[in-house]
């Protein structure tokens, strides 16, 4: 029932990648009573020439359902062209389809090779028995089998039927990079044209016959409920037809259109148990975190023995606030429950578990539940979550019919799961050359797994593993975190605790060059000067590829050269989910605020797949960074979140967009994590640049306050 | 409720609702148009814009009684004859990530370009401030409607 903790699926699936493939082959005789091939669960192929991809992530606007098909194409040697992609929803064919982690190429990269190296040499074999003539003289092309010395070639549809009949490999030769036709090329998103049209159906768009429409109106207090409520009112909206209470802190109102539950929900008379919290604010929670700076650490990182290194010392503390994820398409489920079974269409980053949460909240097992999945309009971690699943699935058995619950942008604002607020104390003694000696940093947070009851080994959130590395290799270096509690709602927000991380050290970093009067460029240069390999948790970072990343980025923009008058940088690098991101950020200060104008971001995140998709997730992380660093920030007042809608938790717009050049590291490494990576360094880059315009050293997030 | 006439994507259509209904929810419920779509519900995000009679209007925050006998253009039926300048563009520059504000940002292009087919970058910016999209595809939705800009505009 409970399922793998995200962090524990990210982990199995890197450590099993190469022998997770065999666990997905369907056997034979189990392929649908198609005609056709279909020698794994990732790929069918049809007597009609039809080859078809089963994407068994989600799509939140990162690409899966490009760029994971263009890994088993790939190896195929299909023709693109004549690829379709097919959304798998909840299965267990597929290992843990948990979208999130930046993990979806990392860790279905061997899986879909492959799936398709495999089909590839089934399809020879077939064409081979076909002819009469050794496999050897038979080549796959585009989408075909081709034989040289006689001229003959067959389609793939053309082998299906045969290519079934045989053995599937178990060991395959697998493509060099430097033969790759699909991978690496900028080939166009394969969801383009339907979401520029409007035919792109997100969870908000599906509809069904005999459809109602759901609100709920939720306790504003954290950890309140519902005490009592009067539906006089709201029955009197025109198509309201039930209003009732769904657990014990929510009460739905539904009617026949989106309109009609909305007004329903407006003249809904409840009345709240406040509960606990009712005077939680945000002084209290950050009260809380500094509480947290006497306590000892769990150990995430140790060289040395950092506390027994003596001389200058420089210590400091920054903090951040708790951040939403706001992403543009509200909370939504469509659920139909009919007593023995139930079926929802959601927009979720996790299939599984909405499946593993709904049956138990309905009085199903999980095989009575079937989950579709929907394209998402946007993700950033909040549909990491099932509330929404869950929620749906009631009401649908309140009612006995298919629901949609839908949440406002306030619901979504005031219901999140919150990115935590976090404190960090950094203290460095620094040699006599000005560089540090020993470092510490000191993460104080509270776990977003702690709080949901996952485990937390040895005091550590599982999350801070991938997303709080040591990006330098330093003699004396511990990297310390303290598990503080919060009631407030946490969740895993894009890049989630490397935000923080970054933030924290790569300012203080540039603090450091600062003290010893050198320029923050060759500082980094200099700390990672030495090759090494720093093994933390499941990675091990290498101070070359940091390195490489940094000199990238700097030579983009041109780091040795002046700037025009007025104008001010910063640089800052990171390190997490296993990729390594660079960045500049150039600006002016207009009335003591910073403009960006530019952002100079290099990457080595291993063999690109798709950079026209890599170059969208790097911009787009970029933005999203921006955003958080000068404005995100969610505040508690009465135990009630404050903001609402995007006047106070504005996104970035157009008019404050900079240029963003994206460049990335050759490598035909394997391909590591994308979504995520450039939004940590963007903070400190431009706090750092914002100190070299002002002198001035931005301590706490957000920037404007 | 109330009886209502007005056009949309130049058919007549008539609906039954209360008068003080959005008309977002009677395009996305009554009328089955979900290319455009709900965001914030107070005018702040633009990814609910359509047009009536030709200016772009956000869709959450406009009474339907207020369309009353107007003529609504949607993403729907922005290019009559296949795929209009705006949209081709958007394919050619790559422009969705997650694609969900990507109907209203267009839809907003549309009435820029309609008025000022060779937009400058300050002018884009002006049209284009209110449309947000958390994915940050900004200076790609910039790029594509110079692009349009340069096959002539609004078909």
């Amino acid at each position: 029932m409970s399922p793998l903790s995200r962090r524990e699926f990210v982990a199995a699936g890197v450590a099993a990648g190469a022998g997770l493939v065999i666990g997905f082959y369907l056997p034979h005789g189990s392929q649908s009573g198609k005609k056709g091939f279909s020698p794994n669960a990732y790929l069918r192929i049809t007597p009609d020439n039809k080859v078809t991809i089963v994407v068994a992530r989600s799509e939140m606007g990162q690409g899966v359902r490009t760029a994971l098909p263009m890994i088993l194409a790939e190896e195929l040697e299909a023709d693109w062209k004549q690829i379709e992609i097919e959304q798998a929803g909840a299965s267990t064919l597929y290992g843990d389809q948990t979208t999130g982690g930046s993990a979806s190429i990392r860790t279905t990269w061997d899986p879909m090779r492959k799936a398709g190296a495999a089909a590839r040499e089934m399809l020879i074999t077939a064409a081979a028995l076909t002819w009469g003539v050794p496999r050897g003289g038979c080549t796959a092309e585009s989408g075909a089998i081709k034989h040289a010395a006689s001229n003959r070639s067959l389609t793939y549809g053309e082998l299906a039927e045969k290519a079934a009949t045989l053995p599937i490999p178990t060991d395959v030769t697998l493509k060099q990079s430097k033969d790759y036709k699909i991978v690496g090329q900028r080939l166009p998103r394969v969801d383009s044209p339907s979401k520029v049209k409007g035919e792109a159906v997100f969870g908000i768009d599906f509809r069904m016959p005999g459809m109602k429409f759901s609100v709920l109106s939720r306790c504003p207090t954290i950890g309140g409920n519902v005490s009592s409520f009067d539906d006089q009112e709201s029955k009197k909206i025109s198509g309201v037809s039930y209003v009732g209470k769904i657990g014990d802190s929510a009460v739905a109102v539904v009617a026949d259109s989106v309109w009609g539950a909305m007004e329903g929900r407006r003249v809904l008379n409840v009345s709240w148990n406040d509960g606990p919290n009712k005077d939680l604010n945000t002084a209290a929670v950050m009260a809380s975190l500094k509480q947290g700076t006497s306590k000892k650490g769990a150990s995430l990182y140790s060289t040395g023995d950092a506390a027994k290194t003596s001389g200058r010392r420089i210590s400091t503390e920054y903090e951040l606030p708790f951040m939403a994820h706001a992403p543009m398409e509200p909370g939504n489920c469509t659920a139909h429950f009919q007593g023995t079974k139930c079926e929802l269409w959601a927009p979720t980053q996790v299939p599984q578990d909405c499946r593993d949460s709904v049956a138990p909240a309905i009085g199903l097992d999980p095989d009575q539940v079937k989950v579709n999945v929907t394209l998402m309009g946007g993700g950033f971690g909040r549909r990491l979550e099932h509330d929404y699943a869950v929620e749906a699935a009631l009401v649908s058995k309140a009612i006995a019919a298919p629901v949609k619950v839908i949440w406002t942008r306030e619901d979504d604002m005031r219901f999140s799961t919150y990115r935590p607020a976090s404190l960090h104390q950094l203290s460095a003694v620094l040699d006599g050359a000005g560089f540090p000696a020993a470092l510490t940093h000191r993460i104080i947070a509270p776990s977003i797994s702690g709080q949901k009851g996952q485990p937390t080994p040895g005091g550590v959130d599982p999350d801070l593993p991938d997303e709080a590395g040591p990006v330098y290799p330093l003699a004396n270096y511990s990297i310390e975190y303290v598990m503080t509690e919060t009631p407030v709602p946490l969740g895993w927000m894009r890049s989630v605790y490397a935000l923080q991380a970054a933030f924290a050290l790569e300012s203080f970093i540039d603090e450091l060059a600062t003290a010893a009067g050198k320029d923050p460029l060759q500082y980094r240069l200099h700390l990672l000067a030495k090759d090494q390999d720093l093994p933390y948790f499941t990675t091990t970072w290498h101070s070359a590829r940091m390195r490489g990343v940094l000199q990238l980025a700097a030579e983009k923009a041109a780091w040795d050269k002046p700037l025009p008058a007025g104008r001010h940088r910063g640089i800052a690098c990171f390190g997490c989910f296993a990729s390594y991101m660079a960045e500049v950020v150039e600006i002016t200060m207009e009335n003591d605020q910073p403009r960006v104008h530019r952002v100079v971001a290099a990457v080595d995140c291993g063999q690109v797949v798709n950079p026209s998709i890599l170059e969208q997730q790097i911009q787009g992380g970029i933005i999203y960074g921006l955003a958080n660093a000068l404005r995100a920030k969610i505040t508690i007042d009465k135990g009630r979140i404050v903001q609402g809608n995007f006047d106070d938790y504005a996104p970035l717009r157009m008019e404050e967009t900079p240029a963003v050049e994206v460049f990335a590291v050759p490598s035909a490494e394997a391909p590591t994590g994308i979504g995520e990576p450039s939004v940590p360094p963007l903070a400190p880059a431009l706090c750092n640049a914002i100190y070299s315009a002002t002198k001035k050293r931005i301590r706490s997030l957000p920037i404007l306050g | 409720m109330a009886d209502l006439t007005f056009r949309v994507n130049g058919s007549e259509k008539k609906v039954s609702v209360s008068p003080q209904t959005p008309l977002l929810w009677v395009l996305r419920d009554t009328l089955e148009l979900t290319g455009t779509k709900f965001g914030c519900g107070a005018g702040l995000c633009g990814a609910c814009t359509v047009h009536v009679d030709g200016s772009p209007v956000r869709s959450c925050s406009t009474p339907v009684e207020q369309v009353q006998g107007k003529s609504v253009t949607t993403i729907e039926g922005l290019g009559a004859n296949g795929l209009h300048a705006l949209q081709q563009a958007w394919i050619a520059e790559e422009v969705p990530q997650c694609g969900y504000c990507q109907t209203g940002q267009i839809m907003t292009a549309a009435a820029l370009l309609a008025k000022t087919p060779n937009p400058t970058d300050d002018q884009i910016t002006q049209a284009m401030n209110g449309n947000l999209c958390r994915c940050g595809t900004y200076e790609r939705i910039r790029k594509a409607v110079h692009r349009a800009a340069g096959n002539g505009g609004a078909r």
